[in-house]
């Protein structure tokens, strides 16, 4: 088996270049300055928001860290640069592990191909090679309940069924390092005790989980460690009740 | 100073990451292809027909006005464009690269040049069935197929090739201008004109016209397929910038993809 997942940033600031910028008004820099992150120019007069700045932050194999703050706080800016989407302009990042970020499970679907087609295309946009798809083919279309509607466009699915199929493939995977933005949950009343125990599954069978949310029940049955992001800084690290006390109020 | 080493390994990276993850390329190149064929019967051969009507039409009237012989004009207008069609989809689309792929570059890491190996993968599965075309027009005027048409296979490896840099360099730079895609759009619209197709070299006034053509690289490009698959002769000249143009071509895309390969993220 391969190393222990390991996540680990030293000084870590992520600035967005803004293009359009002409259209910057002075409402708007209030305004971001409120909620979000900190609008600066840089020498050569480019303007870029800074989304996060002078993030340190070690997270070891067994730690599931809840991610909390605001709107604009940097949650999801965090979430892409612990996924290896954004490589920060400052500091460095080394991730150990194989990582898979289950933000929008319908990424990939086409809704013109048939399910079993769907299951090869969102699988393969999770990183699944071929055989490994193929090997938990079976096993997918029977969690998703789909049944024979497996050979039928995706289109023709109820929003239900959509929604089952593309949680059972995007859940069908055991990586190493987890990353989510708020839990996976479907509206159909029987199958949410069966998502929720699989879900169960994926989160104990990972050996970190970063899962950002706004739901204090879940962070505190989930995690055992809460990070709070304020205007890109970390503004509190540590043990469930005493961030969540602090930031839920 | 700009450390290239470093950008070339990083670029370099990059493209074997893509390489060795191959089965994504084919799968989701593959897709477009299959959308096309979900709800007709005809699917991707549609652009095959549109292409052999094209085909039918120039020559009827470029044939007409140049006053050629049909049975040189007509497969030697069937190969050049077929061949445009493919450079100017690829490079266009090479373009729209990232852009398009934007919501997946945001939530899935996976090789950024992935998303531009598989526009080649799709455009060179169009390419397979618009090639159907070239037997049939062959046939047609029941010209033979010369043994050095073989040549045309080493000349086509050299064109994907070609391709694929440009493609690269492309879906960086329009990542970050927007603007750029109308202008290379607007270039290969030009250069379609610029380039033999249409019209022969035979038919350019020998002074002017030649040397001028030399400088067209999309020319030499074409020439290494089309001349073969005719019989006619590629010059030395046509391999020499084909093949240099690969060599300098990749030299300049890999430490410039793996330069701004962690930026491209931040501009979609």
């Amino acid at each position: 088996m391969s190393e222990p997942a390991r996540m680990l940033l030293e000084g870590v600031g992520v600035d967005f270049p803004v293009f359009n910028a002409a259209s910057l008004s002075l409402k708007n820099r209030v305004l971001s300055a409120m909620t979000g992150g900190r609008i600066d120019r840089q020498h050569d007069g480019a303007i870029v928001v800074r989304g996060l700045a002078d993030i340190n932050l070690e997270i070891q194999a067994g730690e599931r860290v809840g991610l909390v703050g605001h709107n604009g706080s940097g949650k999801t800016t965090l979430l892409r640069v612990l996924s290896g989407i954004y490589f920060p302009t400052q500091g460095t990042v080394d991730i150990r592990g194989d990582c898979v970020s289950l933000i929008n499970i319908s990424l990939g679907i086409d809704p013109e191909a048939t399910g079993r087609e769907n299951i090869r295309l969102r699988g393969a946009m999770m990183g699944m090679t071929p055989a490994a798809v193929n090997a938990r083919l079976d096993e997918i279309i029977e969690f998703s309940g789909l049944g024979d509607f497996i050979e039928m466009p995706f289109r023709t699915y109820s929003s239900g069924m959509q929604l089952r199929l593309a949680f059972a493939v995007s859940t069908s995977i055991r990586p190493q390092i987890l990353v989510m933005d708020e839990w996976l949950s479907t509206g159909d009343e029987d199958f949410r005790e069966r998502a929720e125990k699989r879900m169960n599954e994926v989160v104990h069978a990972t050996e970190i989980l970063v899962l950002a949310s706004h739901t204090r029940e879940l962070i505190e049955s989930t995690c055992n460690r809460v990070i709070w992001l304020e205007h890109g800084h970390i503004r509190m690290d540590g043990p469930v009740d005493e961030v969540v006390a602090a930031y839920f109020g | 100073m700009f450390p290239v080493r470093e950008a070339a390994a990083d670029g370099w990276k990059d493209l074997r990451a893509a390489v060795s993850n191959h089965h994504l390329t084919t799968t989701l190149g593959w897709q477009e292809v299959a959308t096309r064929y979900r709800r007709s019967r005809v699917g991707a051969l549609w652009l095959t027909i549109n292409m052999g009507v094209l085909i039918g039409v120039l020559s009827l009237v470029f044939g007409t006005l140049f006053q050629v012989p049909t049975d040189e004009f007509i497969p030697y207008l069937a190969t050049g464009l077929i061949l445009w069609m493919f450079f100017a989809a690829c490079i266009g689309e090479g373009c729209s690269g990232f852009i398009a792929a934007s919501e997946t570059i945001l939530q899935v890491r996976m090789p950024l040049s992935t998303h531009v190996g598989l526009i080649l993968y799709r455009n060179l599965i169009i390419l397979g069935h618009n090639l159907v075309i070239i037997p049939l027009v062959f046939l047609a005027f029941l010209r033979p197929v010369p043994l050095d048409a073989l040549w045309a296979i080493p000349g086509f490896a050299l064109v994907l090739l070609n391709l694929g840099w440009m493609m690269l360099i492309l879906a960086v730079i329009c990542a970050r201008y927007r603007d750029m895609t109308q202008i290379v759009q607007n270039a290969m619209q030009v250069l379609f004109y610029l380039t033999p197709i249409i019209w022969s070299v035979a038919l350019l006034p020998d002074r002017v016209g030649v040397a001028w053509l030399q400088i067209n690289p999309f020319y030499h490009l074409i020439n290494v397929v089309r001349a073969p698959l005719l019989g006619h002769e590629v010059t030395l000249i046509n391999w020499a910038v084909v093949i240099g143009l690969a060599v300098v071509g990749w030299a300049l895309a890999i430490p410039f993809f793996g330069k701004y390969r962690k930026r491209v993220p931040y501009w979609l």
